[in-house]
């Protein structure tokens, strides 16, 4: 039973990645099936945005949560890593406390929710993976966020 | 000129001493050690002159090895800010050999104040012999006794920091530190894919290696006070978690007591200890792991972040930022256990302390109206001074005798990147390191064996 899990999951891994190169071009949304990794990333949106150094869930972010947590009750099998990130104007330190912040922000909405606890694993990277590369608050604000990953749970 | 108003009588080292400190100040007090405190002096340092003549070649030494000892020698002097050489050209006339005569005439007439003169040989054995003396022109004077050494052709750059090291404390009386390396984070590719590699140099950028490892990022390597192992972060596993590497054998191992995500550790001045933090359920704290038994203890229980802790060099105490007060500050705990006490209380955000090797001072990343700075402030708290400003200055590292600093500087915007630099503790001479590629998390060994 664990080994078909495993498989299902795999495949999944290769239709997501084959997805994310192609997302760059003019694929159409409407051609994406609500099963689809790619349908969690663009249409329900893996990430949410956070105020300068706080890990608060703004509404913004809950109610992109609250599709997440919609859609991700439906995948049951698959695994989900929160990724915490940070913009460039802190320390390497803090920022990656911050990160873990923000993702157990995440993480803590999810159980309240209902999902369960042992697909949950989260991720702090700090400043070390910015999503934009400007130095002003177009980009920094977009870089404090939390990015939920379907399909790959890391051990503890 | 200062100079002539200094008495002959005075020992160069004392006439150093108090060119560093306000002079007025100086002459008051009859028992100047060349101990500096900066602050009582912002006017402009006159440096040492020096001259560094080729060393002279006896049997079967390479000249060119003759000729870069001298360079070396005069390239750390000179990076101090401190002395400044000569340039060869301008010499009157070169010693020809190791135990002529000093010809003083010959560097008083190009102004020098200090002379090197050195010998390298090549003994049967392969071995390269190099002996040096040191002279204080004015005086007509050797200062310190001459010193010889033996090693193998491939470490004669060795050679030239630990001459410069002999220089250095002699006519300053600072602790040595070209002796050294500096292990930190080789950085390539674009802002938003970088790849961090693990990387050690000689204090001056010389002999850049790359560490061997799993590709995946890596933080923030620290030296063992024997500067045989590193301690870093690495995500190898997916997660931030501390590994400890043996630079001999390139093993790398992870700490078994540190399971969950681990980051920002620092070594015991004695090396049996290990202080980081550790996040649990979002919150970050400090924990104290024992090398030897493998067994962690915690420090901190707060709800607040507490990071970036570094052990005080007689172990008993650590300094960490917490934002326990709303803000980042710097608190100060018993490494035994107890209340963490808050010893900074400026404007803006303080981060990154670490403690010197002297134990006076504490270096740290400010972050203050958008600009982050690299200060110092005493142990209490007192006499804060930032020493640098721009965009991004981050993660200050102390030379091993506690004057100098090393940290990272990363430009803005698309192009961003870090590169290390180092600055004096008075706040003057900031100098970027040359590296073959970007540079971030510089941390200084002790000096070698």
């Amino acid at each position: 039973m664990k080994n078909i899990g495993f498989a299902i999951f795999v495949i999944l891994l290769l239709v997501g990645c084959e997805n994310n190169k192609s997302s760059e071009s003019s694929l159409n949304d409407a051609q994406i099936s609500q099963n689809d990794i790619e349908y969690f990333q663009k249409l329900v949106g893996d990430t949410v945005l956070f105020t300068v150094d706080q890990s608060g869930l703004r509404p913004d972010a809950i109610s992109i949560l609250n599709a997440q947590v919609e859609w991700l009750k439906e995948k049951k099998f698959l695994p989900i890593t929160i990724e915490g990130h940070a913009d460039e104007q802190g320390t390497r330190e803090y920022n990656l406390a911050l990160g873990a912040r923000r993702a157990t922000a995440v993480r803590e909405f999810f159980l309240a929710k209902g999902i369960e606890q042992d697909r949950l694993s989260i991720v702090t990277y700090g400043k070390e993976r910015p999503l934009r590369v400007c130095s002003n608050e177009e980009c920094w604000s977009k870089n404090r966020r939390a990015v939920t990953v379907v399909g790959k749970k890391i051990a503890d | 000129m200062v100079k002539q108003s200094v008495s002959k009588s005075l020992k160069l080292i004392f006439f150093i001493g108090m060119l560093l400190i306000n002079l007025s100040f100086a002459f008051a007090q009859k028992t100047v050690a060349p101990q500096l405190d900066m602050t009582v002096n912002r006017g402009v340092i006159k440096p040492i002159s020096l001259a560094v003549p080729s060393f002279i070649k006896e049997s079967g030494a390479n000249s060119i090895i003759s000729r870069e000892l001298a360079k070396v020698i005069s390239n750390n002097l000179n990076s101090t800010g401190l002395f400044k050489s000569i340039p060869q050209t301008a010499y009157v006339s070169t010693p020809l050999s190791f135990n002529t005569p000093v010809q003083f005439s010959d560097w008083s007439i190009i102004n020098a104040d200090v002379l090197v003169v050195g010998s390298v040989g090549l003994k049967p054995d392969g071995r390269l012999e190099v002996k040096f003396r040191l002279w204080d022109v004015s005086q007509q004077k050797e200062i310190g006794k001459g010193k010889q050494y033996f090693t193998n052709s491939e470490s004669w750059r060795r050679i030239s920091h630990k001459i410069s090291d002999t220089i250095y404390t002699r006519v300053t009386g600072e602790g040595a530190y070209f002796d050294s390396r500096v292990v930190f984070v080789s950085e390539t590719g674009p802002k938003d894919n970088r790849t961090k590699r693990l990387a050690i140099m000689d204090q001056d950028g010389a002999n850049f290696r790359l560490l061997k490892h799993p590709p995946s990022l890596v933080i923030a390597p620290r030296f063992s006070p024997t500067t045989n192992k590193i301690i870093f972060t690495g995500y190898e596993t997916g997660k931030p978690r501390v590994y400890l590497m043996d630079l001999s054998s390139g093993e790398i191992t992870s700490l078994p007591e540190l399971q969950g995500m681990s980051f920002a550790p620092r070594f015991s001045a004695d090396g049996s200890e290990i202080v980081l933090s550790m996040t649990e359920n979002g919150n970050t704290d400090i924990f104290i792991s024992n090398l030897a038994s493998g067994t962690k203890r915690r420090l901190t229980t707060n709800i607040a972040i507490d990071t970036a802790p570094s052990f005080s060099p007689d172990g008993n105490r650590i300094v960490f930022e917490s934002d326990r007060g709303g803000g980042q500050q710097l608190y100060i705990i018993p490494s035994k256990g107890g209340e963490a006490k808050r010893i900074s209380f400026g404007e803006g955000r303080y981060a990154t302390p670490v403690w010197s090797p002297r134990g006076d001072l504490i270096a740290f990343t400010k972050i203050k109206e958008g600009k982050f700075h690299i200060g110092v402030m005493r142990v209490d708290g007192t006499k804060e001074r930032l020493l640098t400003t721009s965009f991004l200055d981050e993660g200050p590292a102390w030379a091993p005798n506690g004057r100098v600093l090393m940290f990272f500087r990363e430009t803005p915007g698309k192009a961003g990147a870090p590169s290390i630099y180092s600055i004096d503790i008075s706040g003057r001479n900031l100098r970027k390191i040359k590296t073959s590629s970007f540079a971030s998390d510089p941390n200084w060994s002790q000096i070698l064996n």
